[in-house]
């Protein structure tokens, strides 16, 4: 088995880190490029910013976050939340993003993922799909962080953003998001099986356990985690630890 | 000629879009570090870094229109240190199989070829590209004068790549990486000439200290 990347995840709201529950009922936790400063020490194998808010406060607040970011993070780091055009994907790229996720842009114009892929390689374009349960064992996708229904199947959706040349996709639970009472298993399973693209799978890790289950359920190549590291459950050393112990190989942080 | 605005490290823009991190992973282990894209510049640098990301043939058309390929090859003869990152490290090779076969600076003899596809190789959770962090395997008893000094012996590095390179000379290849059960060249050096396949301004603090330890190796 290839390591299993663990990611750092940070919603930001304007200035902030913000954390909710089934990403609503929002509390700032902290400063961005404080908190990822921390979690790259910690030994977080990537970290992921979304903008939950960009169309309010425009790409530049996220601009500025990144820009502070990229000085201290050597390692990888993708960034989303109001990705709309080719230009933003390069204003981002430019700024010292090595990725974008990209929502609510794909789901109106799916001709932007081929696109972007072609423009800048599939490597950096995220296709980032918020799934909630619908009837019947199916998921629907939405966006606008759970608020913005698609129509979307979220296998059938999985499957088309792969095709239509996505890099790697992030998939939300918005069921689990923020709960901290495990990862939506059933949703990883059907996802990782319809794709060969990697796989982030967010939502729900309250403990390492969890963590531990959702990677012995499925195909996926990364988790991204929030509350967990937010609320100071545990540290990413902690939950590498964990993972090792239970078989399941990961990157160490290397101590120089 | 006193050439005080020359930095320690001219990192080669031929149109692709994140130089910033190569560039300021320098910075922070105090190196000055300067974005370059002119013939003449290229001439002039102490110590040249060929970053690169995106497909090959296209890499190789870019350097060619900004009149790059010949100061490279040239200056890199005469012996001034390059590296090369990622796919600027498969530049440096003779050929790559990338969208058909293309010449690449031919500074060090090999062909950058694929991952098999994960339909020949059945390894659960093998996905071309490779995305992650792999362990490197040192392939020589002396890691003297190399990016591999002062490293603990255990040192994984991130990768994002389809194509990697094999080199004709295996003396060359001085350390490698396995993924999907094939190994393959994670570093070269030949001489003055040093390549890595993964990104060591993404490697963490193991890969900011093979930077440091290049440019102490190299700008003098």
């Amino acid at each position: 088995m290839e390591k299993i990347r663990i990611i750092a995840r940070l919603d930001v709201k304007g200035p902030n880190v913000i954390k909710g529950v089934n990403l609503e009922a929002l509390r700032v936790v902290g400063k961005p490029e404080k908190m990822a400063e921390d979690y790259y020490r910690q030994g977080a194998d990537e970290l992921i910013y979304i903008d939950i808010v960009a169309s309010l406060y425009g790409r530049q607040n996220l601009l500025n976050i990144v820009n502070l970011t990229s000085d201290k993070i050597f390692i990888p780091f993708t960034v989303g939340g109001g990705v709309r055009t080719l230009d933003d994907i390069s204003l981002f790229l430019k700024a010292g993003a090595d990725k974008v996720a990209i929502n609510t842009a794909i789901t109106k114009n799916p001709d932007l993922i081929t696109k972007a892929s072609r423009m800048f390689g599939s490597q950096c374009i995220v296709a980032s799909i918020e799934a909630k349960k619908a009837p019947e064992n199916k998921w629907e996708a939405y966006t606008e962080n759970g608020r913005e229904k698609t129509g979307l199947d979220v296998v059938k959706w999985a499957k088309k953003v792969e095709k239509l040349g996505a890099g790697e996709i992030l998939l939300t639970s918005i069921d689990k998001e923020g709960t901290k009472k495990g990862f939506d298993i059933e949703l990883i399973k059907q996802v990782s099986e319809a794709v060969s693209v990697p796989l982030i799978v967010c939502g729900g890790a309250g403990n390492a356990g969890h963590i531990v289950e959702c990677i012995e359920s499925g195909n996926i190549d990364a988790v991204a985690v929030s509350s967990i590291l937010h609320y100071g459950t545990s540290t990413i050393g902690e939950i590498k630890n964990h993972l090792a112990k239970s078989g399941i190989s990961v990157r160490k942080n290397a101590k120089l | 000629m006193q050439n005080y605005e020359i930095p320690d490290v001219s990192i080669i823009d031929y149109g692709i879009n994140n130089l910033k991190s190569v560039n300021i992973a320098f910075q922070s282990i105090g190196r000055t570090a300067k974005i370059i894209d002119a013939p003449e510049d290229v001439q002039s640098a102490k110590c040249l870094v060929l970053p690169g990301i995106g497909a090959f043939h296209s890499a190789m058309e870019n350097l060619r229109k900004k009149s790059l390929t010949e100061p490279i090859r040239q200056k890199v003869k005469d012996g001034t240190p390059i590296l090369g990152i990622c796919l600027g490290m498969q530049l440096l090779f003779s050929e790559s199989e990338e969208f058909g076969l293309h010449k690449g600076l031919g500074l060090v003899p090999g062909r950058v070829i694929p991952f098999k596809s994960p339909k020949e190789i059945n390894i659960k959770g093998y996905k071309v590209p490779h995305i992650g962090w792999s362990e490197l395997i040192f392939q020589k008893n002396s890691v003297k004068n190399t990016l591999l000094e002062n490293l603990p012996e255990q040192c994984e590095v991130y990768f994002v790549h389809s194509y990697f390179p094999k080199a004709d000379d295996a003396g060359t290849v001085l350390a490698t990486a396995k993924y999907g059960g094939q190994e393959f060249c994670a570093i070269v050096k030949k001489g003055n000439i040093t390549g890595t396949q993964f990104h060591p301004e993404k490697s963490g603090e193991i890969g900011l200290s093979m930077l440091r330890t290049f440019c102490n190796q190299n700008c003098r």
